[in-house]
């Protein structure tokens, strides 16, 4: 409440000072930043600086008010600010946000914003304005969907999206206006100076779909991914279809009806494709640029993500300069240079341009959501047609239906796995209408549709009624239908290689039928790719180790080792790290591009699990882990020459996982339930790691003997296989069974008993590997996160010295404190550059 | 429809075949002019031989396994019903099919495919995926890219995820378990032999 009048008193006062201001109107320019020269509208600027300046001095002033110098770019960061804290204000609690949804909130704090604006005005000087919505906040808003595309689904489901796209867009436009012109002509809304022109152009900028709040919905309950894909690919590629069919239709009605003949539709259909498929190519153009420049951006790592962002909104301007498709154009350039640039940069500046992209995309999505409520607040645009507005709800919703209904059909007829009916309820319901209807709307020439302010009115009517109401009824409708959910399948080796099998399997059996299927053209691409694309597109050492079983392999040793820490850190001590390092684990960073190639389409996925509006924390968690290949071989060939990597590798890392992961998922939840039972499992763990660690030191080929484990357990089994048939082992492991919540834990408790005793080796004595329940320790760094940051090998010393993660050090190359001193510096400097160099994108 | 008839008689058992595979007869035409094209000699069999010149498979890295998927053990050529038979294993499953209990299971069954991946890793055919099996398959499809050492760790690695029986092979039973989250109606189905 108290920042919602202090919002007021500010507001008041700009009020006041703007209407000074307008006294003098004398014509200027100011620098046009981001929305809110709307206020100002953006060729009318007020007198700023000369009039202050005029004012001779007599003496030296010592504070002097200045406001006219700040104006512009004060008015737009406070606005920024307030939109933001009006979601800080939505998002705070969240059994609000879980009904309705984020968007509509918004829309709702825009009109109390509108109100007090209104209120204090006596009108309404700020509202979104078409130019600042195109310029200032679309771009990034598609930049960022579709750089954070999951790009080997959507390019798999191109051609359905494609068809969605292109023909539904258009399907909606012509049905929504030809019905709207027949009622009008039936006399169902009265006298309107509207002719049927103008009544294709109202149905072409009705058509843009925007489901902001279904893409929530969809990730909050995990739809199939196919549905998913097909909404949010949709959704992007029907913007930039929408504003070329709205300009075909516009020149149309500029031109006039009588003027009209084939040529002249010939003409815009032509101009229709060329601008859709230019835009598209010149997309494709910068994202070529783009991959090529980050190849040698090696050397100012501070600004690499910066040059995506910038060129991205260069792909836009350019096309929009050439008069093509700009929303089609970022859109390309997003999806296509996404796998490339995540190849050729630092992993860091991968991350960094992760976030700045949705904080960017976020930022400017609640602005308009803010401003789509305060633009309503305005008496002038409202012309109330109760017949107009209904039938245009109605008649968007049903032609969507039977849009949608009617290509998913045809698409059916060629689709190995064919769309449910109701992913296609769930399609069709989702269109809802957004802020690209309302900018399109608002870009309407009062000169040539005089009912401009009756369309205005309607679409922020529709897009009231779609965002609100359809996006509250979204989610149960979801729940209630039971869409088919994501199948959450984890990562494993086998189903890796098999399906490469599988990918070869069936390019055979198609060149063996003579005949081209679909894994004819992912193939050529792909061959096509590794062969020239790479080659042009991506730093060699990015293009060597670009395997998806490998980078399978190796994400889930990467998986093992920070389970296998955290579960020491928890646990108890370190010490086993730190102490054995000439032991056997030399964690040495082998290929740092992993992810962004290991596997495109797991990792996109979960990306966007997380969200377009919450930054996904795990994902950054996980770039900022660097690679890690455990190769074990280089230390300990020379005193074991028998001792294989693979075997300590298996030994330690691959049974950490089993071992650890029940312990880790069960004390996440319940830390303190049952600590004796923790303990256990923790001992043993650590036990059979000593085994094996200290084997490894003796010079004991370690494989022996903790092979012999699982093999004791299996004889021992047979009692009690047969007794629950249903229980599986999935790896095998006896640790399993702690975690499996069968009745046989008493057989389980003797199991381990039994092996406790039996274990010779048992290192329960060693003071390190006893757990010790070590509070100061859990800090402590990784070993291969320092490491991969050094690239060399780590001393013990170092190790020891217990750095925290987060530290510059660890960030940055730590051999020596000038280097840290270094890291400072350059943090330093990457503050001062980002503030002109965002500067810059803004102007 | 004359021709497409004349066609039919040539195949011997041609309604078998239908029956058994689940193609449609356009479709039996048509792999029947592609073995003819394949078949160069004429002599109403393939060879090995005939396989290797396809040009496309040339570029197949395991195309050697999937060559010898064909040849049933000890045989040196395919005649055309086994032939349409191997190729029914990559049929889309059909949903609306009514399902006859006491007919056999069709080809494309699930198992049948998984089967069929299955021999391609068990080239000894002992019912088992041995390690060395499978580094074989590794080395073929993941070729120069990884060194030696890593593929070794990653084959015991995968051997170890499905390995439930601790004997350091993939027996089928285990090779179903692992797959069983996958969809293998999708990922082992041509669309274009629906």
């Amino acid at each position: 409440m108290q920042l919602k009048t202090s919002a007021m008193a500010l507001l008041r006062r700009f009020a006041l000072l703007l209407a000074l201001l307008i006294v003098f109107n004398t014509p200027c320019k100011v620098a046009a930043l981001e929305e809110d020269i709307a206020e100002v509208g953006y060729s009318k600027s007020t007198a700023t600086e000369t009039s202050s300046n005029v004012t001779t001095i007599t003496t030296l002033p010592i504070v002097i008010w200045k406001w006219h110098h700040v104006e512009t770019p004060y008015l737009v960061a406070l606005w920024i600010l307030t939109c933001w804290l009006c979601k800080l204000v939505c998002e705070l609690n969240h059994s609000f946000t879980s009904v309705i949804p984020e968007s509509g909130l918004l829309i709702m704090m825009g009109f109390i914003l509108g109100g007090i604006v209104w209120g204090a005005d006596k009108a309404q000087t700020f509202k979104l304005i078409p130019v600042n919505f195109f310029y200032y906040l679309l771009p990034q808003i598609v930049l960022d969907a579709s750089y954070c595309m999951p790009n080997k689904l959507f390019f798999s489901n191109l051609g359905a999206i494609l068809v969605h796209a292109i023909i539904g867009t258009c399907w909606n436009a012509g049905t929504v206006g030809v019905a709207l012109w027949a009622c009008y002509e039936w006399g169902a809304m009265g006298t309107l100076n509207i002719g049927p022109l103008q009544f294709l152009l109202f149905g072409a900028l009705m058509s843009a779909v925007d489901p902001v709040a279904v893409i929530a919905v969809f990730e909050e309950v995990h739809v199939n991914e196919v549905l998913y894909i097909l909404v949010f690919g949709e959704s992007l590629l029907n913007d930039g279809v929408t504003v070329v069919l709205y300009n075909v239709f516009d020149a149309f009605v500029s031109l006039g009806g009588p003027k009209i003949n084939a040529e002249e539709i010939i003409k815009g259909i032509i101009s229709f494709f060329v601008v859709a498929f230019g835009g598209s190519f010149l997309g494709v153009v910068f994202a070529i640029l783009i991959s090529m420049l980050t190849r040698v951006t090696k050397n100012v790592q501070v600004i690499e993500a910066g040059f995506i962002i910038v060129l991205g909104y260069l792909s836009y301007l350019t096309a929009e300069m050439l008069s093509l498709s700009a929303i089609l154009s970022i859109t390309f350039c997003g999806v296509c240079c996404q796998k490339y640039v995540n190849a050729n940069m630092d992993e860091k500046s991968v991350t960094t341009l992760r976030y700045s992209l949705k904080v960017l995309a976020n930022g400017s999505e609640t602005m308009i959501f803010v401003f789509l409520g305060v633009s309503a607040i305005d008496k002038n645009i409202w012309v109330w047609n109760t017949g107009f507005i209904l039938l245009t709800i109605l008649f968007i919703i049903v032609f969507r239906f039977m849009g949608v209904f009617f290509l998913n059909w045809l698409l059916n007829m060629n689709r190995l796995i064919p769309i449910d009916i109701t992913d296609q309820i769930v399609m069709s319901y989702g269109g809802l209408r957004g802020a690209v209807a309302y900018g399109l709307a608002a870009t309407l020439d009062e000169a040539k549709i005089p009912e401009k302010n009756l369309m205005l009115g309607t679409t922020l009517i529709v897009v009231y009624f779609t965002v609100v109401l359809q996006g509250i009824t979204m989610k149960p409708f979801v729940q209630w239908l039971k869409v088919k959910k994501a199948t959450i399948s984890d990562l494993t080796l086998n189903g890796k290689i098999n399906n490469r099998t599988f990918e070869h399997t069936l390019t055979a059996m198609e060149d063996i039928c003579g005949r081209m299927g679909d894994n004819w053209w992912t193939r050529h691409w792909k061959n096509f790719e590794d062969k020239y694309v790479c080659w042009l597109l991506m730093k060699s050492d990015a293009r060597k180790q670009n395997d998806n079983i490998f980078g399978a392999f190796h994400k889930l040793n990467l998986e093992d080792a920070k389970n296998y820490v955290t579960v020491g850190e928890r646990k108890g001590s370190l010490a086993f790290i730190r102490n054995d390092d000439n032991a056997s684990v030399d964690f040495k960073k082998k290929l740092a591009l992993e992810y962004a190639n290991g596997m495109p389409d797991m990792s996109d996925m979960s990306e966007y699990d997380f969200g377009i509006d919450n930054v996904p924390v795990t994902s950054g968690m996980k770039n900022q882990i660097p690679s890690v290949s455990l190769d074990i071989h280089e230390q300990d060939s020379k005193r074991m020459p028998d001792l294989n990597a693979h075997h300590l590798l298996e030994q330690h890392l691959y049974k950490s996982r089993s071992n650890n992961r029940p312990t880790y998922s069960r004390s996440h939840y319940k830390e303190s339930e049952n600590p004796d039972e923790m303990q256990e499992i923790f001992q043993r763990t650590m036990r059979s790691r000593l085994e094996s660690f200290k084997s490894a030191k003796m010079g004991v080929k370690p494989s022996k003997k903790i092979s012999k484990h699982p093999k004791k357990d299996s004889t021992h089994k047979p009692n009690g296989k047969p007794a629950d048939p249903n229980r599986i082992y999935p790896y095998g492991d006896e640790d399993f069974e702690f975690s499996a919540d069968s009745a046989s834990s008493s057989e389980i408790a003797g199991n381990f008993r039994r092996r406790s005793t039996n274990a010779p080796a048992a290192g329960v004595d060693n003071p390190a590997f006893i757990p010790e329940m070590d509070t100061s320790a859990p800090m402590r760094n990784p070993p291969w996160q320092t490491e991969t940051a050094i690239n060399t090998a780590v001393a013990a010393s170092q190790r020891a010295q217990g750095r925290l993660p987060w530290t510059p050090t660890n960030l940055r190359s730590a051999r020596s404190t000038d280097s840290i001193a270094m890291a400072n510096a350059s943090a330093d400097e990457e503050a001062h550059e980002e503030k002109p160099g965002k500067h810059h994108t803004r102007l | 429809m004359g021709s497409t008839s004349s066609t039919l008689l040539k195949i011997p058992n041609v309604e078998e075949l239908v029956q058994e595979t689940g193609f449609s007869p356009a479709h039996i035409i048509r792999l029947y002019d592609r073995f003819k094209v394949l078949d160069k000699e004429g002599r109403g069999h393939l060879c090995p031989q005939d396989f290797g010149a396809i040009k496309e498979l040339a570029m197949n890295p395991i195309r050697d396994r999937i060559i010898s998927a064909f040849f049933s053990p000890g045989k040196e050529t395919v005649d055309f019903n086994t032939f349409v038979r191997i190729l029914a294993h990559f049929r889309p499953v059909d949903k609306d099919r009514p399902k006859d209990p006491n007919s056999p299971e069709p080809i494309n069954s699930r198992s049948n495919k998984l089967k069929f991946a299955f021999q391609l890793y068990d080239q000894d055919k002992d019912g088992k995926i041995s390690r060395d099996e499978l580094l074989k398959v590794l080395r073929d499809m993941l070729g120069m890219q990884v060194t030696e050492e890593q593929l070794e760790s990653i084959a015991d690695r995968t051997i170890q995820e499905a390995d439930l029986d601790r004997d350091d092979a993939i027996s089928f039973e285990e090779f179903r378990k692992s797959l069983e989250k996958v969809n293998i109606d999708h990922k082992m189905s041509i669309r274009f032999l629906r």
